[in-house]
C-alpha cells in the first residue's frame, strides 16, 4: 500500500466519536473534498445521500456516473459503483451502462457546463429515448474549475472570466429545454431547500425514463466574487429571498436573470413509455418469437 | 473456452469485410455495440442490428461517434463485451475515449474502416492514411494494439482476436481495416462454435463487501500487469476515472502516481509484444529484398513479388497482420542480412518510418506511396522492387 492510502476510512471519524449520518454512503477515506467554502455542490451531495437513504436502494444497486469539473468529481466521493467520466460525455456512459445492466439505477449527477455545453446533444437524445436514469445538475451559472469561464447557464449580463464585460448571449433555461426534449420528471431546487431538494431527487429516481433535477448553487469563488454576490451565506440568503415555489409552473417561465424570481418546483410529472419499454415492444412486434431478450434485461423488464 | 453457439453462424458464407466483422463479434460473445454511421463502416453495425436482437445483444445507434465510443464503456462496465465501428472522421472523434478506454483499463473493440483523408475526403474509397493516428491519435502516453485483416476471412478472425487481446490486457484493440477490405465479397468459413477459442473476462474472486481496488496488482496472473475486472451490481464499488489514479482507482495528481501507472500501462502490452505481433512471411528466408506490407495492399504486393521472383529476384513478402505493437525486432534482424525494404501503404508515408526507424540505415528503405482512392498497380510495386534489386 502506498503512502496516499493509509487515511481515514469510515471505521476512524474525522471527529472523534461522530459519525455523519450520511457517512456511510460516502468514502469518507477521499475526505477532506476539494470544494471551496460556500461552494453548494457538498450540501446537494448531503441531499442526495438522504434522497437514496430514504429511497432504500440497496448501495449495490446504485452507479453513479459525472463528467469533469467540479461537480464531476461527486462520483469520487459516493461509496457506490462510480464513474468518473470525459468531459461532457456522462450521459451516453450512463446510457451504455444502463442498457447493459439494467438492474442498475443509474444517477448522472454533473455541472451545467458539462452537462448544457460539450454534453448539450447527449442530454437532449437521452431525453428523446427516454432512457431510464436520473441526470442531476448543479447549476452554478458559470466553469468553477477551469476559472470562472462564461456558460450556457450564464445569465445575460453577468461577468465571467471569459465575459470580462458581461455575458451577451441568452442562457438555457433548463426546465424547458429537458421538458421540450422529452424528460417525463423535471424539478429545480436550490440548495437552500434542502427538504424540497432530497425529496425531487427521491421522487426523480423511483420515477421510470428520463427524469431531471437542476440543483441552483453558489460558487461564491468565482461566479459570486466576480459579480459582488457576497460569500457562500449571502447566496444562500439570497435563495431564500429570491426563490418562488411554483409547482407545475410553465417551464417558459422558468428562465433566470441576475435578479429574477427562481421559480422553484416540481414542473413536469408525465407518463411516457421509457426507452426498454419501446424497443422491446417494436423488438417483439416485428421478431415474434424470434427476439431474445438480453440475459440482463430479464425479471427487470420483461 | 469455446464461443456461444449463440452467436456463430457456422457455416460457409459469401460475406463482404463489413459483414465478417460483424460476424467476428458475434462468435466472439459480443452482446453490445453503439454505433454511429459513417461509410463505409456502417454495414458492420446494421448486420450485428439485425442479428443482436436473436442472440440477445443490444445495438443502439447514438447521436455521434463520442457518445458511441463511451456507450460501450458504459456496456462494458455494466458487465457487457462491446464494439463500435467508425471510419477516418469519426475515428478522429473517438480518439479521447481510446484514451479513457486505456487509462481506466476497460476492454473494448474499436473498427476502423479507413478511408481516403484528410477531413471527410473519400468516403467510398479506400486509404491507409490513419495508421499512425491508431498509435499516437489520443493524447499522452499509451500502448495500442492493432490488427490489419487483408480479407473478409481475416475481418471475421482477426475481430475474434481483437476481442481476445483486449479481455486478456484490459485494453482497447483496434481493427484496421479499410473500404477494400470492407466490401470485398468473399468465402468465409465460420467454424463450429467449439472451435472458437475465446478468451473469457477475468473478474475478481472477491466477494461483495470485500475489499477490492481495480488496479490493485493483487490478483494479477504471476508475472502480468493486468488487474481483474469487477462490473456494476457486484457490491465492489469501484471507482472509475480518466484522471491518473492509484491502485483503489482515486485521483493521484503527482508525479509518483503518474509514472506508476503510465509505466504499467506500457509495460503490460509492451511485455507481451511476442504473443502479440503476428507476422505472414512469404519467402522471406532466402529473400534479398524485403516487401513489407499489410492490409489489403498486401494483397497487391503478391503479383509483383511473383513477377520479380520469375525473373530470378529473391524477393519476399513480410506481412504485417498485427501493426501495433510495430515488429520493429524481426525488421531489425532482416536488415542485417537483406540488400533492402520495399513499403507499399496507401499513405503518404506511415509504416514505412517505423520500418526505416529498425533499420536504423543499414539498407535502403523504399516507400511506395499511395494517396488512397485505389489500390497499388503491382506494375508500381514492381518497379520499386527492380530498384532496390538493382
Amino acid at each position: 500500500m502506498n503512502e496516499t492510502c493509509s487515511i481515514a476510512t469510515p471505521s476512524t471519524p474525522l471527529v472523534p466519536g461522530e459519525h455523519h449520518p450520511v457517512e456511510e454512503w460516502l468514502r469518507m477515506e477521499r475526505m477532506p473534498h476539494i470544494w471551496c467554502p460556500g461552494c453548494g455542490i457538498g450540501t446537494s451531495v448531503n441531499c442526495f445521500t438522504r434522497a437514496v437513504d430514504e429511497l432504500g436502494i440497496p448501495h449495490d444497486q446504485i452507479a453513479i456516473v459525472s463528467g469533469i469539473g467540479c461537480t464531476g468529481r461527486v462520483a469520487g466521493y459516493l461509496r457506490l459503483d462510480s464513474f468518473h467520466t470525459t468531459h461532457g460525455r456522462a450521459i451516453p456512459f450512463a446510457t451504455g451502462l444502463k442498457l447493459a445492466h439494467p438492474e442498475t439505477t443509474v444517477v448522472v449527477y454533473s455541472g451545467d457546463g458539462d452537462l448544457f455545453a460539450i454534453g448539450g446533444n447527449h442530454f437532449i437524445h437521452a431525453a428523446r429515448r427516454n432512457v431510464d436514469m436520473t441526470v442531476i445538475c448543479v447549476n452554478n451559472f458559470n466553469y468553477g474549475m477551469t476559472g470562472g469561464q462564461v456558460a450556457p447557464t450564464t445569465p445575460e449580463w453577468a461577468a465571467a472570466s471569459t465575459t470580462p464585460y458581461g455575458a451577451a448571449e441568452k442562457p438555457f433555461n433548463l426546465p424547458n429545454l429537458a421538458e421540450a426534449a422529452g424528460a417525463v420528471y423535471v424539478a429545480r431546487w436550490t440548495v437552500y431547500h434542502v427538504r424540497q431538494l432530497t425529496k425531487a431527487i427521491r421522487e426523480a429516481m423511483k420515477k421510470p425514463g428520463f427524469t431531471f433535477v437542476e440543483v441552483i448553487a453558489p460558487c461564491p469563488t468565482l461566479f459570486g466574487r466576480r459579480n459582488r454576490l457576497g460569500d457562500g451565506l449571502a447566496m444562500y440568503e439570497s435563495y431564500h429571498t429570491r426563490s418562488v415555489v411554483k409547482n407545475g409552473a410553465d417551464t417558459r417561465e422558468c428562465a433566470l436573470t441576475m435578479d429574477s424570481p427562481i421559480v422553484c418546483g416540481s414542473f413536469v410529472d408525465i407518463e411516457r413509455p421509457s426507452y426498454f419499454v419501446t424497443q422491446i415492444g417494436a423488438l417483439r412486434r416485428s421478431l415474434g418469437d424470434r427476439y431474445v431478450l438480453p440475459d440482463t434485461w430479464k425479471g427487470v423488464v420483461g | 473456452m469455446g464461443a456461444d453457439p449463440r452467436g456463430v453462424l457456422t457455416g460457409t458464407h459469401f460475406l463482404d469485410g463489413d459483414h465478417a466483422a460483424a460476424e467476428g463479434a458475434l462468435a466472439a460473445g459480443a452482446n453490445f455495440s453503439a454505433g454511429y454511421p459513417i461509410t463505409p463502416s456502417t454495414e458492420v453495425v446494421e448486420r450485428l442490428a439485425v442479428r443482436f436482437p436473436k442472440t440477445g445483444g443490444v445495438f443502439i445507434q447514438m447521436e455521434d461517434e463520442l457518445a458511441a465510443s463511451i456507450a460501450i464503456q458504459g456496456a462494458v462496465w455494466g458487465g457487457a463485451k462491446a464494439i463500435t465501428v467508425t471510419s477516418g472522421p469519426g475515428f478522429s472523434l473517438m480518439m479521447e475515449h481510446l484514451g479513457y478506454g486505456v487509462i481506466t483499463e476497460t476492454p473494448f473493440v474499436l473498427i476502423d474502416v479507413q478511408r481516403g483523408g484528410p477531413s471527410t475526403g473519400l468516403p467510398t474509397l479506400p486509404g491507409q492514411a490513419d495508421m499512425m493516428q491508431a498509435r499516437w491519435g489520443s493524447h499522452g502516453d499509451y500502448e495500442i494494439i492493432a490488427l490489419a485483416p487483408q480479407s473478409p476471412q481475416e475481418c471475421f478472425d482477426l475481430t475474434i482476436k481483437a476481442f481476445n487481446f483486449s479481455e486478456k490486457l484490459r485494453t482497447p484493440v483496434l481493427l484496421m481495416m479499410d473500404e477494400c477490405v470492407g466490401h470485398m465479397l468473399e468465402r468465409v468459413e465460420i467454424p463450429p462454435a467449439e472451435q472458437i477459442e475465446i478468451e473469457p473476462r477475468r473478474f475478481t474472486d472477491k466477494g461483495p463487501g470485500e475489499q477490492y481496488w481495480p488496479y490493485s496488482l493483487e490478483e494479477c496472473e504471476p508475472g502480468g500487469l493486468v488487474p481483474p475486472m469487477t462490473k456494476v451490481g457486484l457490491g465492489h464499488y469501484p471507482h472509475i476515472t480518466g484522471l491518473t489514479h492509484d491502485e483503489r482507482g482515486y485521483p493521484a495528481m503527482n508525479a509518483a502516481a503518474q509514472t506508476k501507472l503510465v509505466e504499467r500501462l506500457i509495460a503490460k502490452i509492451r511485455d507481451r509484444r511476442d504473443e502479440i505481433i503476428i507476422l505472414e512471411e512469404d519467402h522471406v528466408d532466402d529473400a534479398e529484398v524485403v516487401v513489407v506490407s499489410y492490409g489489403i495492399t498486401a494483397r497487391v504486393c503478391h503479383p509483383a513479388v511473383d513477377r520479380a521472383r520469375a525473373e530470378g529476384h529473391k524477393v519476399g513478402l513480410l506481412r504485417l497482420i498485427t501493426v501495433w505493437p510495430f515488429a520493429g525486432s524481426r525488421i531489425r534482424a532482416l536488415a542485417g542480412r537483406v540488400r533492402g525494404f520495399v513499403v507499399p501503404e496507401m499513405n503518404m508515408g506511415q509504416m514505412v518510418r517505423e520500418v526505416e526507424r529498425a533499420v536504423a540505415g543499414r539498407c535502403p528503405v523504399r516507400h511506395v506511396p499511395n494517396a488512397g482512392g485505389a489500390v497499388h498497380d503491382p506494375d508500381t510495386i514492381y518497379a520499386a522492387i527492380r530498384e532496390v534489386c538493382r
